[in-house]
């Protein structure tokens, strides 16, 4: 595998998708070039229909451009077969959803194993790595539960220990708050910074900035492009720039 | 700051000091923390006005502290206080005006206007995540102040991608 070290953990160059169903064709995505660097956490925000969801499937196999090309730590995926898609997905790509997309007839345990065992994990070291996970993951003790018996917030956490149960480069999340209320919100989002302060890459796609808001880059996505790419504040927050916000009125 | 030093001598008579530590222990280090001399300025404001009456305490090696309670008047102006329903926050005129002004001017492009406001607001946003994660989880009257700041700060957010879903589209 040509792994280069300096190069970005994700490369798209000139993406475009059109879905052509009934009706006029839809311009998902029209020309979008981006870049994430290794450990960066980089959340795509914009309203629905902008084609972000498109863009992130394009990122992960799931879909195939018309045009354009994709490189993952520097290698070109263009000529990958959808078997070999399925295979990155597993090493190199974790991918959450908004709606969990958990194996509803397996336990939250094999739910998190599966991925392991399918890359060739040998059965023992899936289930330390599992344990570890849903331990990390505030789930010790739901292992025997199937995913129905569980909170929206829990099957989503599931969900993270299953994209990650391979130690992937890179993790794409795609709403991954979407159907949670506030507080799973919040928990997803304190869980994405602490993965990502571990140096996790993580690419989000959300509609929600309180979620952006904890990456280090937002790129506002509209209409298939990308309207603007800012890098946020690194530094801790200014006292006086957020007082503002807080400050009850004399 | 009237109203919640007012709110805080219902409970029983406090000095300045005392009513500074409760209000930061409230809102935890979300409210920006209130600084001691204002609080002093707003009791005497608050004892001219008859609402609150203090009340000079002897203390052996410190000078004098002054214990406030709140009076009938104040008591009066606190109930009228909860009883009204609040204005509501109003939208952002300052950008609106710069928004819609700015194509008769030549000098500022309005999906620019956007971009950078968008930015200054996921900045703000950002700032408050952290203070969410740095305060308390206990402390849930602080977090919920720090929700709702989140929440306008998401609706102004929403607004601005109207605004700019708007302005895109070929006329």
């Amino acid at each position: 595998m040509s792994h280069r070290p300096t190069a970005p953990a994700l490369r798209a160059e000139g993406l475009v998708k059109t879905h052509y169903g009934r009706g006029t064709p839809a311009h998902a995505v029209r020309g979008v070039d981006l870049s994430v660097a290794r450990g960066e956490f980089v959340a795509v925000t914009g309203p629905s229909g902008a084609g972000k969801s498109t863009l992130l499937h394009l990122l992960g196999g799931l879909q195939r451009p018309d045009a354009g090309s994709i490189r993952l730590d520097g290698e070109c995926t263009d000529s990958y077969s959808e078997a070999r898609w399925a295979v990155e997905r597993r090493k190199r790509i974790g991918i959450v959803f908004q709606f969990f997309n958990l194996v509803s007839d397996l336990s939250v345990a094999d739910n998190v194993e599966l991925p392991a065992l399918l890359a060739g994990v040998p059965p023992k070291r899936a289930r330390a790595e599992r344990r570890e996970l849903l331990d990390e993951l505030g789930l010790t003790g739901k292992e025997r539960s199937m995913p129905g018996e569980l909170s929206g917030g829990e099957q989503q956490r599931v969900a993270l220990a299953r994209a990650l149960v391979n130690h992937p480069p890179l993790l794409l999340a795609d709403e991954p708050a979407g159907s949670l209320d506030s507080r799973g919100t919040r928990e997803v989002m304190r869980l994405l910074s602490r993965f990502h302060d571990r140096g996790q890459t993580i690419l989000l796609v959300t509609h929600d900035a309180r979620l952006a808001s904890a990456a280090d880059r937002v790129i506002s996505f509209f209409d298939g492009r990308i309207a603007d790419d800012a890098a946020l504040d690194a530094a801790p927050p200014h006292r006086t720039g957020i007082s503002g916000v807080l400050e009850l009125r004399d | 700051m009237r109203l919640p030093l007012l709110a805080l001598l219902a409970r029983g008579p406090a000095h300045g000091y005392e009513l500074k530590q409760d209000l930061e222990q409230l809102l935890g280090s979300a409210y920006p923390q209130p600084n001691v001399g204002q609080i002093y300025v707003t009791l005497g404001r608050l004892e001219k006005q008859g609402l609150i009456e203090g009340e000079e305490v002897e203390q052996s090696s410190r000078p004098n502290k002054k214990i406030y309670h709140l009076t009938d008047t104040g008591r009066a102006a606190l109930r009228a206080w909860f009883a009204e329903p609040e204005d509501e926050p109003r939208v952002r005129d300052e950008f609106f005006m710069k928004l819609a002004l700015a194509p008769q001017t030549g000098l500022a492009d309005q999906l620019a206007l956007i971009n950078k406001q968008r930015r200054q607001y996921l900045n703000t946003m950002r700032g408050l995540s952290r203070l969410a994660a740095a305060e308390n989880r206990d402390n849930r009257i602080a977090h919920l102040l720090i929700e709702g700041a989140m929440l306008h700060l998401q609706a102004d957010l929403d607004w601005l991608e109207r605004c700019q879903e708007e302005l895109e589209e070929p006329e």
